[in-house]
């Protein structure tokens, strides 16, 4: 079973991601599960979201503690959030930056994944300069750093379920998909 | 207004003896006026003079029982059902009708 | 054709409701329901649900609707959640006592103060006396699947009273699963339209629910606990039924995981079922001769199964979400109270997961592992409180 934690800002998309991400999984053959961080929420405050994934029935519907991959799609974030909490000894983290993954210190040895879905976002006009929609980017990169997905059953994904923009946000996910840079990645 | 027959009326259970007679809930027959005439409540008794009636129907809209009617001959009572509340005395624009002890019209 | 879809527990009873065609909808929102009239709504809007939908202003009066509309004949729904439930008290027993098969959804929510959003049992089982059906659901599958079997259970002659399908909130309300959506033709074979033998009528004036004096009160009564007696095999029936038709079980009365022969049972409610399962097989690949009965009936209590279930079985775990400010969990007693002079068992009571507190598989082993100590050492306690901040370490190891 492979447990997933989106860190995100309300507006983000974060839940969205979660559940886009489910649903690749669930074409594939697998068992899932998407919640949001239960409780109050508003635009702007920091978004939690979690997927769950197994081949075989997922039956765990306890929190989720210890991720093998966390996701943080705002980098203002790491003030307000120990993004990796819990994450896993050999846990992937996926970051929303332009940095470079080596530039990267959040006082863990794991290996980081980075892309810079917000400029990408931004050049596909997904959500506004100021808060740029950087869901459908960062999955890209997800699947391109974990291979937790099929990257064509993503784009599917994305494509039919946007809401709008179906083939900007397409695009978006494939770009990513490209650009994200990491330890194992050419 | 059209009062029942015995006959006509739905009856869901006649003279129950136990839980088995009963109807899932307490679901009563209708109209359940029927089987309790209010009239034998009355201590006083309204009584119309028809000649001084104008029909203007100002009895039958105080009337909280549905106990009286105007028709071709003006204000009828129905004495089955009226408690003898008054209402329609107190409020007829002509005071044509008058509140008389029950006990003399028995 | 039926659809997969990835859906919420409350989108699943909003389609629970739209597949059993319901006919009144009348509801007002409260976290975490809202979703589920949300969606009714949109579904009514959008011209996909051929329902009426009332828009109320409190849970009290969305009772009081459904009940007039179901003494008019129509199948009527709604939905509510702690505060919302405990305000619809009255009514509730109101539907019970008038013998009218209204549905609801409760989503499981703590009761305040200290206010709480999240899942809890209290809130239904506060309500256990009131004459409704309960049953407690494990997956958002099970949710959709409750409320079309809730209405042909309670619509049945023999039955004729409401019913409440839960599920936690959050666990369940607010988590996507995968989910199939029946189609609607389907459902349409197993759930007829409701057709009751007398309903609000003006060609056929009846009236309902006047005074009963005390030499017949008690006989009207005496017929709902005559539908209680029977509704346990009336369930099976159904359940059955939904299993020819659809493909699936339910769940019926009593689940029962690998419970052949074991020395310890543990029983659940709801959600932390699920992840107990996947416990059970840790502590049986490890030797334990363990196995899980999930309550899924509260409402009748499953009173025979439990005692053909506990032959044999030395120690039952039972682990309650809810404490109904009385002695211990709500489960507990009444398994107690159907075993008193049938079954001579080691009997625990688990306080558990009040107000959302999370249930990981590493708590729930060490519950289970506590059960299955008593086997040698007796019980300790009749009544425990697991994971307070006081002996957190203990459950967390």
């Amino acid at each position: 079973m492979i447990e997933i934690r989106f860190h995100g800002r309300g507006g983000q998309g974060a839940v969205t991601a979660s559940e886009f991400l489910a649903r690749a999984a669930f074409l594939e053959g697998n068992d899932v599960q998407s919640f949001p961080m239960y409780g109050v929420e508003r635009r702007g405050a920091p978004v939690t979201a979690f997927t769950r994934i197994d081949s075989k029935a997922v039956r765990n519907k306890a929190q989720i503690h210890e991720p093998d991959i966390v996701i943080v799609m705002d980098m203002a974030l790491l003030d307000a959030v120990d993004v990796t909490a819990g994450l896993k000894p050999d846990g992937k983290v996926i970051l929303n930056t332009d940095k470079a993954p080596d530039d990267i210190d959040l006082g863990v040895d794991n290996p980081m994944y980075t892309v810079d879905a917000s400029s990408i976002a931004v050049e596909h006009r997904l959500g506004s300069k100021v808060a740029p929609i950087v869901n459908t980017a960062i999955l890209g990169a997800i699947v391109r750093a974990t291979g937790v997905v099929d990257i064509d059953t993503l784009v599917d994904v994305v494509r039919n379920n946007a809401p709008a923009k179906k083939e900007e946000n397409a695009k978006a996910t494939k770009q990513a998909y490209e650009e994200v840079r990491g330890e194992d990645i050419e | 207004m059209k009062t029942l027959s015995e006959e006509e009326v739905f009856r869901i259970v006649i003279d129950p003896k136990d839980h088995r007679d009963l109807p899932r809930a307490v679901i009563t027959d209708c109209p359940s006026h029927l089987m309790t005439k209010t009239g034998s409540w009355r201590t006083l008794r309204p009584i119309v003079d028809l000649e001084e009636c104008i029909k203007c129907g100002i009895c039958w809209k105080f009337c909280p029982d549905v106990s009286i009617e105007v028709k071709e001959e003006g204000a009828v009572v129905d004495y089955d059902y009226c408690k003898g509340c008054g209402i329609c005395a107190k409020e007829c624009p002509v005071d044509a009708i008058d509140m008389k002890k029950e006990a003399d019209y028995v | 054709m039926s659809e997969m879809k990835i859906v919420s527990g409350n989108f699943a009873a909003a389609y629970g409701a739209k597949l059993s065609r319901v006919e009144v909808v009348a509801a007002y929102p409260i976290t975490p329901q809202t979703e589920v009239v949300e969606k009714i709504a949109e579904l009514v809007a959008e011209g996909e649900m051929d329902s009426e939908y009332i828009k109320v202003e409190s849970e009290h009066s969305a009772m009081a609707a459904c009940i007039a509309a179901s003494n008019a004949g129509a199948r009527a729904y709604t939905a509510s959640s702690a505060h919302g439930l405990a305000l619809m008290h009255e009514l509730l027993i109101w539907a019970s006592g008038a013998r009218l098969p209204v549905v609801m959804t409760n989503i499981n929510r703590a009761m305040g103060p200290p206010w709480s959003v999240w899942a809890d049992h209290h809130d239904t089982l506060a309500q256990k006396g009131t004459g409704q059906l309960q049953f407690f659901c494990e997956s958002n599958q099970e949710v959709l699947d409750s409320v079309i079997m809730a209405y042909k259970i309670c619509e049945d002659e023999d039955i004729m009273l409401p019913a409440m399908v839960v599920e936690d909130a959050f666990i369940l309300s607010h988590t996507k699963e995968p989910v199939e959506i029946y189609d609607q033709e389907l459902v349409d074979e197993f759930l007829p339209s409701y057709d009751p033998d007398y309903k609000l009528d003006v060609d056929q004036p009846l009236g309902f629910g006047s005074l009963g004096m005390p030499d017949w009160y008690m006989d009207f009564r005496y017929k709902i606990a005559e539908a209680f007696e029977k509704a346990p095999d009336k369930i099976m029936e159904v359940n059955k039924e939904f299993e020819e038709v659809f493909g699936r079980d339910p769940g019926g009365l009593i689940e029962e995981y690998k419970t052949d022969g074991v020395d310890v049972l543990i029983v659940t409610m709801g959600s932390i079922s699920s992840t107990s399962k996947d416990v059970i097989d840790e502590l049986r690949e490890e030797g334990h001769n363990v196995g899980l009965a999930r309550l899924r009936t509260f409402r009748p209590f499953p009173v025979e199964e439990f005692r053909k279930l506990t032959k044999g079985v030395n120690v039952v775990g039972v682990m309650d979400r809810s404490y109904t400010f009385g002695h211990g969990g709500d489960a507990a007693r009444e398994i107690k109270d159907a075993l008193y002079g049938h079954r001579d068992v080691i009997l625990k009571d688990y306080i558990v997961g009040l107000g959302g507190r999370d249930l990981t598989p590493k708590i729930l082993k060490n519950v289970m592992l506590d059960a299955i100590s008593l086997q040698d050492k007796g019980l300790d306690k009749e009544i425990e409180w697991v994971d307070l901040k006081i002996n957190q370490e203990r459950w967390r190891r």
